[in-house]
């Protein structure tokens, strides 16, 4: 086995496990913190069904986006619908036989490539041009951007210019599934791609790429408007009452 | 020491979002409170060797406590969305005043203690020490901060800067940086029994006074009770209703309702305020204990149902969160609450928004109206940010903005909203809101209150409009000082229950 192949088998390895977890825990530890107080932003849902709704609303259309800014709900709507694509497209390399639905989502993955790259470069011109956004944007903000159009580029350079040697890249990944190591292509482009997705991978639990379980636990959006016809009481807070 | 000099900022067509520039509000800073004040509080009053320690320390309980303050601080992308949102900026044109950068301020701290990427490479995650400059851009923006939630409308994850300002604040207080204005009203209020500090006789006296006048009025003996036990409804509502213009004339409203009701209620002298400054700072015992005068007072005078007056932060305070303070509502299987919920009448909302109460009544004719006593006035409505994005009335998601107009139209023959996006959830804060009710912070307030000027220029503009109405204590206190350095006459800003004063016909 090449010493590529052992690079980049251990940094998938090390990349999974750090993503895993790390998300593991930031989601325990956003669980075990309580919200004692209710405050849904208002008006908002007086049922559980209607929550759900709601965050269902936030996840899939970006509503509060939408609300706010037409031109960062297009890039970021561009983005991350495109992105969610070409996730879904880049299942083939870990389901043998591959699953229906991923058959299907095929041809559109590979032009969602396009949507995604030009949502993120929308995205990095505003950081530059709007005077408000520049002025809130820290290097990691940018290199985020950056790290994020390298990984589409990359990948968009082996589908439609130099394609690689898939078939030897399902391998290796379906190889690292079952413990079983096989060698990954040595094509320099695809190397570049596999390192920078490794990289998003370690960053993601600790940085702000955190908004996507975030927002799941977001009081404001998560909570039922009850707060009259049920008592809420945090764990901490219920002990006061024990005290009058 | 006199506030400085400032420029009022020009009305235009529309609200504009200003190009920024840096600093131009970082000397905006109110009195710090001093040793009784702080002290009473259980705050120290001045840094002590150890402050910074202190600050970390509470900023790490508070983020074991509140699940808000941690995910806000996580979540965060930098998208902007809500930079150009709130009206503090929209007025100062601040970047400091951009919500996101507000939360920034504590954010780049928590990072660089509380994360991996902080820790090891802060410059490139925008990760800050804390010292004492911080703490300095801490004092002075989280006291430019109305925690109106206009910002949580519109992020993506519901990130409500509300959150981030109070514990700010309250990590301030821990560190003996606490607000005069706000500490002192929160003494007062306990040791007392409202913000004023209006002591019980002169309450009494004060409410004698107006139920003569009312009399004198009317011809009607309409009365003001306090303190009598056993009546069916106790009114809480905030004391600047007690004697402050244009307040008292809802005060007034409230009373004639009742009287024509025939519904027997009672204010009371220990829990004579509605307004909870404990909603300000993260500090849940504080907030708790202010809000336990009124389950107090329930209990002793016996009263059936819990009413609040026109307040903004109070209907909050009092809607969302009462109910899990102190067991004012339904639902509770502990002994705590049950005490209290037994001894409540089922068939009404507890607690009950004035608004809700009137409004009833009006539409199942219990009380009579004539719209046409307001025919001298054209009528726009100010929905306050606690009631329109922290409360409810009614049954329904939005009845905080239809009861209120659906009363007002039923006492009023004119009416016309203000533009879409300044009122409803959009609805711009009157910029003297969340502590911010001070003279010494006047510049902030002037400004602030822009955006919501500009919106109302344009309804005078187009519909003649000469009354603003709205439900808080606050709004009113704000408009009537703020208003006029725009050139509107102070006395078109009222409570609701000031046009059903006019409007109810009492036999």
């Amino acid at each position: 086995m090449s010493t590529v192949t052992m690079i980049y088998a251990g940094m998938f390895y090390i990349a999974t496990l750090l993503l895993v977890v790390g998300l593991a825990y930031k989601i325990f530890d956003y669980s075990r913190t309580p919200a004692p107080l209710k405050i849904p932003t208002t008006p908002a849902p007086t049922t559980q069904k209607g929550v759900v709704y709601r965050m269902a609303k936030e996840v899939v259309l970006f509503e509060s986006l939408f609300k706010s800014n037409k031109w960062i709900w297009v890039f970021g709507y561009l983005f991350h619908f495109g992105l969610f694509l070409v996730l879904a497209r880049h299942l083939r390399y870990f389901t043998e036989p591959v699953w229906f639905w991923v058959g299907i989502v095929q041809p559109f993955g590979k032009y969602a490539s396009i949507m995604m790259v030009a949502g993120l470069a929308g995205l990095l011109a505003r950081r530059f041009l709007v005077d408000r956004v520049r002025y809130i944007s820290t290097p990691s903000d940018y290199l985020m951007l950056v790290l994020l159009i390298a990984i589409g580029l990359s990948g968009m350079l082996m589908t439609f210019v130099a394609h690689t040697d898939i078939v030897a890249l399902k391998g290796f990944f379906m190889g690292l599934m079952y413990l079983d190591v096989q060698p990954v292509p040595q094509d320099p482009i695809l190397l570049v791609h596999l390192a920078l997705v490794a990289l998003l991978m370690v960053i993601f639990p600790i940085s702000k790429l955190l908004h996507a379980p975030g927002v799941f636990f977001s009081p404001t959006r998560n909570q039922v408007d009850n707060p009259r016809e049920h008592r809420h009481v945090a764990a901490w807070a219920a002990r006061l009452d024990q005290n009058n | 020491m006199a506030a400085a000099e400032f420029d009022i900022p020009e009305i235009k067509d529309d609200i504009e979002v200003p190009r920024l520039r840096e600093g131009v509000m970082a000397h905006a800073k109110s009195f710090i409170a001093g040793e009784a004040v702080q002290s009473f509080m259980g705050y120290p009053h001045e840094l002590g060797e150890d402050w910074k320690e202190r600050a970390l320390d509470k900023m790490g309980d508070l983020l074991g406590k509140y699940r808000s303050l941690k995910v806000f601080l996580d979540a965060c992308v930098h998208c902007g969305a809500c930079t150009d949102k709130c009206h503090y900026y929209l007025g100062t044109s601040d970047p400091k005043n951009m919500p996101v950068a507000r939360q920034d301020l504590m954010r780049q701290v928590y990072r660089r203690y509380f994360t991996p990427a902080g820790k090891l490479f802060p410059k490139l995650v925008g990760a800050k020490d804390l010292t004492k400059e911080v703490l300095d851009d801490w004092y002075s923006y989280y006291y430019q901060c109305s925690e109106c939630r206009r910002c949580s409308v519109f992020c993506p994850y519901g990130i409500d800067t509300a959150e981030i300002t109070m514990a700010g604040r309250e990590i301030l207080n821990h560190v003996g940086m606490g607000q005069k204005y706000s500490n002192e009203i929160l003494g007062k209020v306990q040791k007392i029994g409202n913000n004023l500090g209006l002591p019980g006789p002169a309450l009494e006296d004060t409410l004698e006074g107006l139920a003569e006048d009312i009399e004198a009025d009317t011809g009607v003996a309409v009365k003001m009770p306090l303190d009598v036990k056993g009546a069916e409804v106790l009114l809480v509502t905030p004391s600047a209703d007690f004697f402050s213009e244009p307040h008292v004339e809802s005060l007034i409203g409230y009373a004639k309702v009742f009287h024509a009701a025939g519904i027997s209620w009672t204010l009371s002298s220990h829990a004579s305020e509605a307004g909870n400054f404990g909603l300000f700072d993260a500090n849940y015992d504080v907030m708790r204990k202010v809000a336990m005068r009124i389950r107090d007072a329930a209990l002793e005078l016996g009263v059936k149902r819990i009413v609040v007056g026109e307040c903004g932060h109070a209907w909050r305070v009092a809607y969302s969160f009462w109910n899990t303070l102190t067991g004012i509502g339904y639902g509770g299987n502990d002994p705590f609450s049950i005490e209290l919920q037994k001894q409540l009448d089922p068939t009404y909302p507890q607690p009950q928004h004035i608004c809700e109460l009137t409004n009833d009544l009006i539409k199942s004719g219990k009380i009579k109206v004539d719209p046409s006593a307001n025919d001298d006035l054209v009528v726009t409505y100010h929905d306050s940010c606690n009631v329109a994005r922290a409360s409810r009335m009614g049954t329904e998601p939005g009845g905080q903005f239809a009861i209120p107009r659906e009363l007002i139209k039923s006492v009023a023959n004119n009416f016309h909203n203000m533009a879409d996006d300044t009122i409803y959830e959009s609805t711009f804060c009157c910029g003297g809101g969340g502590g911010l009710l001070t003279d010494d912070l006047m510049e902030v307030r002037v400004k602030g209150a822009l955006p919501r000027a500009t919106a109302l220029n344009n309804v005078v503009k187009e519909h003649q409009v000469n009354f603003m109405a709205t439900i808080c204590a606050i709004c009113k206190a704000q408009f009537t000082k703020v208003l006029p350095k725009y050139g509107f006459d102070m006395g078109m800003v009222g409570g609701v229950h000031q046009l059903v004063s006019k409007a109810i016909k009492l036999d």
